[in-house]
């Protein structure tokens, strides 16, 4: 069995507010094999987003160990966390989080641009992510001069341009209309038939269902793991 | 989740910072600031003040002391002058019984003679005797000073004859009438003709013009110089002892109603001393003695040297009001940047989150808005000496003052707006890179 790319072993994440101490996730375990594609679902308050932020390297557990690419980011420093974010992991986000002042092809090379690769080869791969997912009649606009589908489609050809191990989407339909929507899962379903780890977290069932592989999640702790 | 330290974090901005992500931190930096093009410019105009108050004052500055130097300079500044002073007590005397009275003040032959024999260090002693007349061209008339004086009044002055020569020492021995104008009243006397040869009239003298003298500096007021009080006369010199010949020792002066008369053997006396190291001393020696000497205070002593070093000294204390009033402007344009930054990072929460989830470390975010505010303040720097060149070159130009723009005060102002720009570029730069990611990418 070859080693899983996403390793969870007795996650636990504890939040201070003020005196009260929330634990949000109580001792999470849970392996991802390459080329899965998996939703993480749940009720609101379930540790949904913090296990996003866990997985996203944006936040470090505060007990047990995820390893990564078999490389344990647990207890890594900022700057290190920093480069795991830009070179192995791609964000696709709800409200999309494009910059409004660059151009779709600017934003798509931004996670380029913090690996210090030369301008005209990460300007070319940029033009190609655009052209994967069909918009590379767009590049030169504007993110406000685009529908929140083709807004969508930029952010995700901005996760895949840095060759990511994981692709991690929050609420990637959230704020779409049925048919944009189904579009972006469309592309998600192609992009895993090209073999891409994809993690979705999200709490609606149609687009979770999509998914080959559904954790639950309730209070902090795995309710179950189904596989289709 | 521990903090880095944020100083470690800014010292680690500039490590590996590669030229590539620099200069697209620089692109980057130009586009966010032009996309706010009011904003920016708004910004920058405080510095750009700044700097242009400090070049402009600067130069202003510099162009007068330079010029009250010059003339000091042109007094000479290894001669020490005395002159003869009305003492105000006498005038009161004069005033009240007018008929007949002869006043008697100032320096003597005999000073003269003092000086030589007792003051060590003293090479020249050159006497001078003023008389206020009438000066004639057939019908052309200027109001001069005449000034009985020596052959080698020009040298000591640092003053040129521009036409013709000075007089000689046969001048004086033989009391031969000839003279040298300033080259201020040559126009008026003679508007066609070159006056060498000429004759000119005063009284019932005539004098043949050897010389012209170049035209002394305007005199702009400077502190306590004793040429400040008058107007720029005109000067016409002939020998000294053709003045004592002609005129005597007893000046006679016609008021409304009455006249009053004067006995002043000399009127000024310059001093030449060896080296510069000794007029101070000099200075000293001469006041005591003439203090002795003197019951009345009928005479100045003008020391060019202590003048001089006033002026300095009064000039350093500009350049430190004026250096203080730049750190002020420049500190009130930094604090406007540091405003301004400190809104543009919150209005950009959601852009550094983005920014850091997409592989961004601290030092990224720190530079991007260092950048950015250095950009700011670095315009403004040069848009100031800009602006601080052009507006002192407009006032010598329309206001007939002298600037003189030293080559360091550019440069000195461009450099602290830029350091201004760091050092108020420093903190919202850190505010920003200390952000939580997962909070900033939350923030609406």
């Amino acid at each position: 069995m070859p080693s899983p790319i996403v390793h969870f072993e007795n996650v636990r994440k504890t939040y201070k507010m003020g005196m009260v101490t929330v634990e949000a996730l109580r001792g999470v375990t849970f392996e991802i094999q390459a080329g899965e594609y998996i939703s993480i679902m749940g009720p609101s308050g379930c540790g949904k987003s913090t296990m996003l932020n866990l997985l996203g390297c944006l936040d470090r557990p505060s007990a047990g160990h995820y390893r990564l690419g078999g490389e344990d980011v647990s207890q890594m420093n900022d700057d290190a966390l920093s480069a795991v974010r830009g070179s192995r992991l791609g964000f696709v986000f709800q409200s999309y989080n494009l910059i409004q002042q660059l151009t779709v092809v600017e934003n798509i090379e931004i996670p380029l641009y913090y690996q210090d690769r030369p301008e005209d080869q990460s300007r070319d791969m940029a033009r190609r992510m655009a052209a994967r997912v069909g918009l590379d009649q767009r590049l030169e606009h504007k993110p406000f001069e685009l529908s929140g589908g083709q807004q969508q489609r930029v952010a995700i050809a901005r996760a895949l341009v840095n060759e990511p191990l994981v692709i991690l989407a929050d609420e990637p339909t959230g704020n779409l209309d049925s048919s944009s929507g189904t579009e972006i899962m469309k592309l998600f379903d192609e992009l895993h038939a090209q073999g891409k780890t994809l993690i979705l977290v999200t709490h609606d069932p149609s687009v979770g269902q999509r998914a080959h592989r559904t954790i639950r999640l309730r209070d902090g702790e795995i309710e179950s793991d189904v596989r289709r | 989740m521990s903090e880095d330290n944020s100083i470690q974090s800014l010292g680690d901005a500039f490590r590996g910072l590669s030229v590539v992500r620099l200069k697209r931190a620089v692109r980057l930096g130009i586009k966010s600031l032009w996309l706010h093009r009011l904003r920016s410019l708004l910004t920058m105009l405080g510095i750009v003040f700044g700097v242009c108050s400090v070049i402009a004052m600067l130069a202003i500055g510099e162009g007068a002391s330079y010029e009250a130097q010059e003339q000091i300079k042109n007094l000479g500044s290894q001669n020490i002058i005395l002159r003869s002073a009305k003492p105000p007590e006498e005038q009161k005397v004069s005033d009240k019984s007018s008929q007949g009275y002869v006043l008697q003040y100032g320096i003597t032959y005999t000073d003269v003679k003092r000086i030589r024999a007792t003051i060590p260090g003293v090479t020249i002693v050159m006497p001078t005797r003023n008389i206020r007349e009438y000066v004639w061209n057939i019908s052309r008339r200027v109001d001069c000073d005449i000034m009985g004086t020596v052959p080698w009044y020009p040298e000591m002055r640092n003053q040129r004859v521009i036409e013709g020569r000075f007089f000689t020492d046969n001048d004086m021995d033989a009391r031969t009438s000839v003279c040298v104008l300033g080259a201020e009243m040559v126009p008026i006397l003679f508007p066609v003709e070159s006056p060498l040869g000429k004759q000119v009239r005063v009284g019932a003298n005539y004098y043949t013009v050897i010389g012209i003298m170049e035209a002394r500096a305007t005199v702009a007021n400077n502190d306590g110089g004793p040429d400040a009080a008058k107007p720029a006369t005109h000067r016409m010199f002939i020998p000294l002892e053709t003045a004592r010949l002609r005129y005597g020792e007893v000046l006679m002066r016609r008021r409304a109603g009455s006249f009053e008369a004067e006995r002043v053997q000399l009127h000024e006396i310059t001093v030449k001393v060896e080296s510069l190291d000794a007029v101070t001393g000099v200075a000293e020696a001469i006041k005591t003695l003439m203090e002795r000497n003197h019951k009345k205070m009928d005479y100045e002593v003008v020391v060019p040297l202590e003048l001089l070093k006033r002026a300095e000294r009064t000039k350093q204390i500009f350049n430190i009001v004026l250096g203080s009033i730049a750190a002020i402007s420049l500190l009130v344009g930094g604090i406007g940047i540091m405003n301004i930054m400190l809104a543009s990072v919150t209005e950009r929460t959601r852009e550094i989150g983005i920014r850091r989830a997409l592989g961004a470390r601290r030092r990224d975010i720190i530079v991007q808005f260092l950048v950015e505010t250095v950009i700011l303040s670095g315009a403004g720097g040069i848009l100031g000496v800009l602006l601080g060149v052009i507006i002192p070159f407009v006032v010598s130009h329309t206001a007939g003052m002298k600037t003189i723009i030293t080559f360091w005060s550019p440069m000195l102002a461009f450099t602290i707006s830029g350091l201004v720009g760091v050092i108020f570029g420093i903190y919202p730069a850190i505010r920003a890179a200390q952000m939580d990611p997962v909070e900033a990418l939350r923030h609406e």
